[in-house]
């Protein structure tokens, strides 16, 4: 019994048998396909609601002056905090091919980089609402303009994201250097990297419809 | 399964040993409860689908009589004119609680106990993917539920279950009820998305070998269905509750037209959740149905694929339709056209679903069982409900009855006529499967005729009230307008109906502690649900059945000989089965108090002034048990069935 037994240790019910359940993909990676497929629908609400309020007013007053959004955005540092969380997939896809290699070492490394650019992301984010709100001329705040609220609230809830993927990563890294860390959490590691990829890819929508948008 | 195969995976020595013994680890607050342990405790710790699918089934029959004494409530007051058995506030949050309560508390959740219990079964598997994520989807619509029913003590929302934006705006509703309710929602909506993630992975991937799709029973396939709906709509009412919350507490303006937003978004992203959420109630009924009528024909269920994907289409098309909700809003004659004809196209699969079942009863041999009359009573109500439905689609014809008793009339024909009495089917239908009791059938049928009557007498004649022009949601009306008669008989109707379903509710009680004991296949049935002890043992199957036929029960019964199937293959190593685990039910809680902390911000409660602590407190216990749940694994213990 000992063999089989072990095996089902560290899984929910049977979930790593490959081969066992009827689509072949496991069990775990099949409910984050479905988690981000509801995960879609609440970025594409946010989306659609930034997008439609943008729409339907053109100007972004602020104590009674039209402001130019291109004036309170950095293109410059969102264009580098973008290239920076692309580059976070790209780590992150690295992380998974090394567990694949059974390289657990190397994997470590490429997850330590993969949260060292995540946390750049959100630290870039964090200067720039700090930067928007205080900026000087004129201040973008959640409550001042219709603008600022679904603003920050879709690149914030976006922000929450990329902060669970954080927390989580760096669960993985702690817990890599634990005993019980072994090859049947290769595909835990994926079902992290599908989540993270999803959190750059929504991002990749957002860059484009919420910041280069106001500058064609 | 081979035991070759699992060589290549290493562990770390001495494992097995550890493995049956209690957990000890650094991280281990509490024992984990073994087998044997307290019944309450058993209980309270499940990760059995089947006990959690009946806690469902209880707090939903729980849930369904609070939302009962709140319509009866609701009809007490209209019984006569210009009555003032409540006040106009308290009929309000009547109004409102009662929606609520009757969609997310009451027929959602009994919807859920049958998709925890008996889709499990029919697909042949041992238990759900994610046996503790299914027992904190449970938790957390006890804590939900729980949480919008504290509201009553101090302020219940008085908004409608539509919770319209800028009705429910700080400006307009400016109390603690609308907090209530939009957390509680939230937290409803949590259990409700992470049990569809469950039920879609258990239903794709755990099938028995040789369950292929379209062998799938077509209640297995509404669940699926369902769950996809579920995914894909509540994300809509889920942000555009943040939307709202942020309105009411971080001075945002997503529904403040002062600064250029819009309340219609309320209403697009409301209903675009709101539509589908109707077949998120109904599509589960039809599969109900779906199962009742071939087993009390005793025939198979006709057009087997047409059934199917007539759902599947009318789950595509709900997401279509919402904004036929909207007509009277002034939306433009083209996006009322548009959704006039996709939600006229809707009545193509219904109907095509009813047709399918009278050709099931066409020529079989029909026994009027209980759950037998219940489905007829559902496809001749639901046809009502429809057929008004059908006039609702039309945009000239809803502008007159928008807002009427013809729309309360309608969407009760479905939701009571439809869903409930389908529900009630499925009570007395798997109740010996559940309990391994029988139903009394005199006294069922007594229910049924009751219930029967109870309704039509309540709500048909609110067709005639909307039609005379009685508006919805009025707290009173004058004598002289010629309503006072029908909403006499609609009030008498309303408390038969209630003692109706009392008197049903009190049989299932009855049976669950005094019942009579039958076998395991007392209806002679199809599917395979009924190929299980009765009730069924922890493991569900001593092996898991081969399935060569869409009905593989009936087939062993009665089939082909190249359909019949034998018992499947013996487990070499026993049966594996999930240890019990607090964390579900701790991370629910957590999510519990974060909910009351965030309702009574800035509040005081119970003498606790610093309720935003209460928030900290309960994110802490919810991320402490979302880590405590990851770190001590499934586990389990072995089960070596002797085979019965």
């Amino acid at each position: 019994m000992s063999e089989a037994t072990a095996q089902h240790s560290h899984d929910e019910a049977d979930s790593h048998h490959v081969a066992a359940t009827n689509t072949g993909i496991p069990n775990k990676k099949l409910a984050m396909w479905a988690f981000l497929a509801s995960d879609c629908m609440f970025f594409g609400t946010l989306i659609s609601t930034h997008l439609i309020y943008r729409r339907v007013n053109p100007d972004v007053v602020i104590d009674g002056n039209v402001v130019p959004v291109t004036s309170i955005f950095d293109i410059e540092l969102t264009s580098a905090s973008t290239f920076i969380l692309l580059m976070s997939s790209l780590t992150m896809a690295l992380t998974v091919s090394a567990m694949h290699k059974h390289n657990v070492k190397a994997a470590r490394w490429f997850l330590l980089s993969t949260i060292f650019f995540g946390s750049l992301f959100i630290g870039a984010q964090v200067y720039e609402f700090n930067h928007f709100v205080h900026n000087e001329a004129h201040p973008l705040t959640l409550t001042n303009t219709i603008f600022g609220s679904t603003f920050y609230v879709l690149t914030g809830t976006h922000g929450v994201h990329v902060l669970i993927g954080l927390i989580w990563l760096t669960t993985w890294y702690f817990y890599s250097f634990s005993p019980k860390f072994n090859e049947e959490n290769v595909m835990d590691i994926e079902v992290t990297g599908l989540y993270w990829h999803f959190v750059d890819i929504v991002w990749i929508l957002i860059f484009p419809l919420v910041y280069i948008l106001e500058y064609i | 399964m081979a035991n070759g195969t699992t060589t290549t995976i290493p562990h770390d020595s001495g494992h097995d040993a550890e493995h049956d013994k209690p957990q000890r680890s650094f991280f281990r607050l509490v024992q984990r409860p073994q087998q044997g342990c307290h019944p309450v405790i058993d209980w309270l710790t499940t990760v059995d689908h089947k006990k959690i699918g009946i806690m469902y089934g209880a707090f939903a029959l729980l849930f369904l009589l609070v939302g009962g004494v709140e319509a009866l409530m609701i009809r007490a007051q209209l019984f006569l004119p210009e009555n003032d058995f409540v006040t106009a506030r308290l009929y309000n949050q009547l109004f409102t609680m009662h929606g609520t309560t009757m969609i997310f508390l009451a027929v959602m959740p009994l919807n859920a106990a049958f998709f925890n219990y008996m889709m499990i079964l029919q697909i042949g598997a041992r238990d759900v993917a994610f046996p503790r994520l299914n027992a904190f989807s449970l938790w957390s619509f006890v804590a939900g539920a729980v949480l919008i029913n504290l509201s009553w003590f101090w302020e219940a929302f008085h908004g409608g279950w539509f919770g319209y934006a800028p009705l429910s705006t700080k400006d307009y509703n400016p109390g603690m009820g609308a907090d209530f309710w939009i957390l509680s929602l939230q937290i409803l909506g949590v259990a409700s998305l992470a049990a569809s993630f469950n039920f879609i992975t258990t239903i794709l991937n755990m099938r028995a070998p040789g369950l292929k799709m379209m062998r799938m029973p077509v209640f297995t396939w509404m669940t699926l269905i369902t769950s996809f709906l579920i995914i894909l709509a509540f994300p809509a009412i889920t942000i555009a509750l943040v939307e709202l919350m942020f309105d009411r507490h971080f001075g945002t303006h997503f529904f403040d037209a002062t600064f250029g937003g819009k309340p219609i978004l309320w209403q697009h992203l409301f209903w675009i959740f709101g539509h589908p959420e109707v077949y998120i109630l109904i599509l589960p009924a039809m599969g109900i149905v779906s199962e009742v009528l071939p087993t009390f024909s005793r025939k198979p269920l006709f057009g087997y694929p047409l059934i199917v994907m007539s759902g599947a289409f009318i789950g595509f098309l709900g997401f279509a339709v919402w904004s036929h909700h909207m007509f009277t809003v002034g939306l433009g004659v083209v996006a009322t056209t548009a959704f006039s004809l996709m939600t006229m196209l809707i009545a193509i699969p219904t109907g095509v679903k009813i047709f399918n079942w009278i050709g099931t009863l066409w020529g079989g041999k029909i026994h009027f069982t209980t759950p037998m009359l219940y489905s007829l009573g559902f496809i001749w109500m639901f046809m009502m409900g429809g057929f008004t439905g059908i006039m609702h689609s039309s945009v000239p014809v809803d502008h007159q009855q928008q807002d009427s008793y013809f729309v309360v009339a309608h969407f009760h024909y479905v939701l009571i006529g439809g869903a409930l009495f389908a529900l009630f089917s499925g009570i007395y239908y798997w109740m010996p499967k559940m309990s391994g009791k029988l139903m009394n059938e005199t006294w069922g049928k007594i229910s049924f005729w009751i219930m029967f009557f109870g309704f039509n007498l309540a709500f048909f004649p609110m067709h005639l009230l909307g039609m005379a022009g009685m508006p919805r949601r009025t707290h009173t009306y004058l004598g002289d307008m010629g309503w006072n008669e029908w909403n006499m008989w609609s009030t008498a109707g309303a408390m038969i109906l209630g003692v109706g379903i009392g008197s049903a509710v009190v049989q299932v009680v009855y049976t669950w502690a005094k019942g009579k004991k039958c076998g395991m296949d007392p209806w002679d049935a199809r599917t395979l649900e009924w190929a299980t002890a009765n009730p069924p043992k922890d493991y569900n199957f001593a092996r898991i059945p081969e399935i060569n036929a869409r009905d593989q029960v009936w087939a062993n019964k009665y089939g082909k000989p190249e359909e019949k199937s034998g018992p499947g293959e013996p487990e070499p190593h026993g049966i594996h089965m999930p240890d019990r685990s607090w964390y579900p039910m701790s991370a629910s809680f957590g999510l519990f108090m974060v909910g009351l902390g965030m309702v009574f911000h800035k509040q005081n409660f119970l003498g606790w002034d610093h309720t935003l602590e209460m928030v900290y407190i309960g994110g802490g216990i919810l991320l402490l048990s979302i880590y405590l749940w990851a770190l001590e694994g499934p586990r389990g213990y072995h089960v070596h069935p002797e085979e019965d």
